[in-house]
């Protein structure tokens, strides 16, 4: 009995968060220029999103998801190579170097996305740097890069540090040692810290708004901002969103099961 | 500095992690193909020396020559030693074969010759079979051996181990020694071997290199350093021991427990203050009879699966450990024997703490970092350097912190038949020692006082001034 | 000292980031407070948060705000702290990827969300207002509530649970005198992840009201937008006071449940 009320309590909070998931999900299966009127089923948004063949504005909008893509793969590519490097240092730092980079790495994280937007907007504006694509993707490795550091930093921890020492002893440089040794340790971390970027980068908003200048770069998000003060979104958003949310559904399903097998495994042979 | 047959040589190490100084002059030669053990308690710089050979560390003093080259600055990867990590530290994302083949691929050795060679260790360590195994999926004693195997295939001129038989269980520790042992003589190399363990060091080694707190207290043949310790720190660290505080009264007589015995030492002078070390096993215990040198009762015997460990008490007050064959029951009268050679007698390092201070004012001294009471001194001002003198058994430790004027952690225990001889290291990091009849343990935490009367204050001489 | 020693020594490779903390995240969050202490002339001022002060429109929107945060931090604890302890609890759900369910929508673009959440109450024939933006608000933030909480009952020690029982508690004391004080660092790392974000949203509490309510973060965003960077400044400035207030709080918690986290 206890048990029913859990699963009914679970399934009805699912249901919550998932209703307008579904509803874009349901919708994106009709021709409707409105969100919520259904006109009959069809699949003539997948059609045009894949062809290209958007009227007027609805064509940038394949641009905008190539700028989003763009600039979350090298932000999260960055972030993953400078937070792993940053980590190995703060795990083998003493403790006040340490503390110091962390309380630096944990201000994007508490900071809310305005502030973090206003204060590099005022820092390009400082700087006098031209805000566009490298300022936005500059402004994404800042937020991106405290969670590879937080994913990295625990796998240094469960790594017996003797491994690196062990490869220099058996003539590795430590450049080598790096690679064959402490990379492959660490990748789990560096793999969920560089999803985690990704996915990040492509959700955000509210700071890319604020360091994309005047030079018109719009993502998906901005793209959806602007287009939904015009009022009225376009219709072949409805199709890409579901497309997107079902490949990142079944990638961190994969990747999470993947996971937890592999703990289960290691906890089965100790 | 090529001296023949000499492989590793140090000279005059020194070692600070922050302002801890965890290496003090530290001199050690090493012969080729040599069974050199490291041995002392933990935090004694028994690792940190061999991570300094290895390439780990580097000295902030002294230097370290390998094959008669200077290493201090060499990287490890330039080394020509191997290590075994004391947790194993296998690659865990590679098979053993891939692990064992590590440095031989970094060398760029041929494919099949790899192969051959990754065999030959396998088989040396009885590992035959196993290459393809993940090494998460083997058992410690397994690990272990794959990590000897992954050293010993590059072919070092030394091998470093440290602690490597520390994880295994104690039946599988025994069995890995002799493994280790046949091992060193098959291959021919030098084995530098850290522990903590005397037993693992006496079985083991050509030679045992005692540290502790940084500092090298003995070098020599496992029967030298058993037989005749240099100092209460080796006698007692090495097996059991009963150690007294002892006269020497002339050549070959030394007087200990109040009485007076034959003993072989010479040369100490005469009324000289020593150590008196006796092992357990040298001590001749039998049913009370005229003919003992003296008398005790037996206060518990206990079994302890080859002989029995009897304490006695001697009507004097002192408790003496005995080993011997036979049981003697709780209560029983007992007499004791002990012969001219088996008594080792041993300079004192000292006989009073003598502790450099500064005057506060005319009734304050400043001692251990810390400003103590003394009684009015004529003649010394404010700043004036002193040399303090404090016997051992005139100071006193508190069990609570706040009650003593200065705060110290017992770092070392000695216990002298009938009282304990404490090491207490002050907030400064200076020792104090202490003789004292109550128990303590180790790592405590205490309380300083010392009574004004208690200090003797000179002035110290100012070299310069 | 050579180079080479400063790239062999593992505890140097943190310097590039380093360096890039000081420029991307301390130096903006000075400019912040430079910006909001001079006026347009460079000169020193305290006029633009004194303008704070008597600008009744900025200060209502502040109160609401913070209302609107306290209620929905509120019923995201509410909703959220049961879900956790059923997740976390072995007896309900043994596997570790369930939560990834709950998670998942924090991963689809928010705006959308909000955008059709917005037109599914139009749809259901529901005004927007009040109402629909705190559902709106719950609806968005709840994920963040759940996983702090769900994190730290996963890894709490259930032998804690059986001693009190075992000392004879009833299920109910169990829950309020040892898995709730707890679970306290998820509590407040939630609140932290909910409380923030919801008084500085923008874009959100438009579509969601029909621009009926707005929240800080939009203005400070208008503010910056047409150009008023000054007062725009002074405005995120009163944020990072109240971000730092309550990270004095709760700052500990925050780490202690997000280091090892894992994938959120």
């Amino acid at each position: 009995m206890k048990k029913f009320f859990a699963r009914a309590y679970l399934i009805l909070i699912l249901l919550l968060l998932y209703a307008p998931l579904i509803f874009i999900a349901v919708s994106s299966f009709t021709e409707s220029r409105v969100l919520g009127n259904w006109t009959g089923f069809s699949t003539k948004l997948y059609s045009n999103l894949f062809s290209g063949s958007m009227q007027g504005a609805a064509g940038s909008l394949m641009t905008a998801v190539y700028n989003t893509l763009i600039i979350a793969l090298v932000a999260s590519l960055v972030a993953t190579l400078l937070g792993t490097l940053a980590a190995i240092g703060i795990f083998y730092s003493r403790s006040r170097a340490k503390n110091a980079v962390m309380f630096l790495n944990n201000i994007p994280m508490v900071n809310p996305d305005v502030i973090t937007g206003v204060s590099l907007f005022l820092l390009f504006v400082f700087l006098g740097v031209t805000q566009g694509y490298v300022s936005v993707i500059l402004a994404h490795i800042t937020f991106c890069t405290p969670y590879v550091v937080l994913n990295v930093l625990p796998k240094l921890h469960q790594m017996n540090s003797n491994t690196y020492e062990a490869a220099l002893d058996l003539g590795a440089t430590p450049a080598q040692a790096l690679r064959k040794v402490m990379v492959p340790q660490l990748l789990p971390g560096m793999l969920t810290g560089f999803i985690l970027s990704f996915t990040m980068s492509l959700d955000d908003f509210a700071v890319t708004f604020f360091t994309r200048g005047t030079v018109g770069l719009e993502t998906l998000s901005t793209y959806i901002y602007t287009d939904a003060r015009k009022g009225g979104l376009t219709p072949e958003l409805r199709p890409l969103m579901t497309i997107i949310f079902i490949v990142i559904f079944v990638l961190l399903l994969i990747f999470n099961i993947r996971q937890e097998r592999a703990a289960k495994k290691k906890a089965l042979l100790k | 500095m090529s001296k023949e047959g000499i492989i590793i040589s140090l000279e005059h190490l020194s070692k600070w992690f922050g302002d801890k100084r965890v290496l003090d002059d530290v001199s050690l030669t090493i012969k080729k193909g040599e069974f050199v053990t490291i041995l002392g308690p933990s935090g004694c710089g028994k690792t940190t020396t061999l991570r300094i050979i290895a390439g780990f560390e580097t000295p902030d003093d002294g230097n370290v020559y390998i094959g008669g080259s200077l290493m201090n600055r060499v990287q490890p990867h330039k080394r020509p030693v191997n290590t075994v990590f004391q947790r194993y530290a296998l690659f865990p994302h590679l098979n053993v074969f891939d692990n064992i083949a590590f440095g031989l691929k970094l060398k760029g050795v041929s494919r099949s010759e790899i192969e051959t060679r990754v065999m030959r260790v396998l088989k040396m360590v009885g590992m035959t079979d196993y290459e393809w195994r993940n090494v998460d999926s083997l058992s410690g004693g397994q690990q272990q051996r794959v990590a000897i195997a992954r050293a010993i295939v590059n072919q070092p001129e030394v091998l470093l181990l440290d602690e490597p038989l520390s994880a295994l269980d104690h039946k599988m520790r025994k069995d890995m020694q002799i493994e280790l042992k046949q091992m060193h003589k098959q291959l021919g190399i030098t084995f530098v071997y850290v522990t903590h363990d005397q037993e693992e060091a006496l079985t083991l080694s050509d030679t045992v290199v005692v540290m502790n707190e940084g500092v090298v207290q003995q070098i020599g043949s496992p029967t030298d350093i058993y037989n005749e310790p240099v100092n209460c720190f080796v006698a007692d660290f090495i097996g059991e021991s009963n150690i007294f505080n002892g006269t020497m009264i002339a050549d070959r007589k030394v007087s200990f427990m109040g009485h007076e015995f034959e003993c072989v030492d010479e040369g100490f002078g005469e009324n000289v203050p020593v150590d008196v070390v006796v092992r357990p096993e040298d001590i001749y215990i039998m049913a009370r009879t005229d003919r003992g040198q003296f008398h005790g009762v037996v206060s518990s015997c206990i079994f302890k699966g080859v002989h029995y460990e009897i304490i006695v008490n001697t009507p004097d007050g002192y408790e003496l450990m005995i080993q011997d064959y036979n049981p003697f029951e709780a209560g029983m009268e007992v007499s004791m024997i002990i012969k001219p050679s088996d008594i080792q007698v041993m300079r004192k390092e000292r006989i009073t703490n003598t502790l450099e201070g500064e005057m506060i004012d005319q009734t304050h001294v400043e001692l251990l970092g810390c400003g103590f009471e003394c009684l009015p001194q004529e003649g010394l001002a404010a700043g004036n350097k002193v040399r303090v003198e404090v016997d051992f058994d005139k100071v006193e430790l508190t069990d609570d912190k706040r009650d003593g004027t200065c705060e110290g952690d017992i770092t070392f225990i000695l216990y002298k038949a009938d009282h304990w001889h404490l090491t207490v290291r002050a907030e400064n990091g200076e020792n104090i020692y202490v003789d004292t009849q109550d128990v303590w343990e180790d790592r405590d935490i205490v309380g300083i006082n010392i009574r004004p009367e208690d200090m003797r204050i000179t002035r110290a001489e100012e070299s310069a001034a | 000292m050579n180079l080479r020693n400063v790239i062999g020594r593992r505890s140097s490779w943190s310097l590039p980031y380093a360096v890039f903390l000081l420029l991307f995240v301390a130096l903006p969050l000075v400019l912040i407070m430079v910006y909001a202490f001079i006026d347009e002339g460079g000169r020193f001022t305290l006029g633009n948060l004194a303008r704070f002060f008597g600008d009744a429109d900025a200060l209502s929107t502040f109160a609401v705000s913070i209302e609107i945060a306290i209620e929905n931090t509120a019923i995201c604890l509410l909703l959220g702290y049961p879900v956790a302890w059923i997740l976390a609890n072995k007896r309900y759900n043994r596997s570790g990827v369930t939560i990834i369910i709950f998670i998942l929508p924090m991963w689809i673009n928010a705006l959308m969300r909000t955008l059709a959440t917005a037109d599914l109450f139009n749809m259901l024939g529901i005004t927007l207002g009040k109402g629909t933006l705190l559902f709106g608000m719950v609806y968005d933030y709840l994920p963040f509530m759940i996983y702090p909480i769900y994190n730290v009952l996963r890894r709490m020690d259930p032998s804690y649970a059986e001693a009190a029982q075992d000392l004879g508690a009833k299920p109910s004391r169990v829950f309020a005198n040892v898995t709730l004080p707890l679970s306290l660092p998820g509590i407040v790392s939630g609140v932290m992840m909910v409380f923030m974000p919801t008084v500085s949203t923008f874009a959100i509490s438009e579509f969601l009201t029909n621009n009926k309510i707005k929240l800080f973060g939009t203005i400070i965003q208008e503010n910056i937008n047409s150009s008023m960077w000054n007062y725009g400044a002074a405005l995120s400035f009163i944020m990072l006071i109240i971000i730092g207030i309550s990270t004095l709080f709760g700052g500990r918690g925050e780490e202690e449940s997000q280091v090892q986290g894992g994938l959120i």
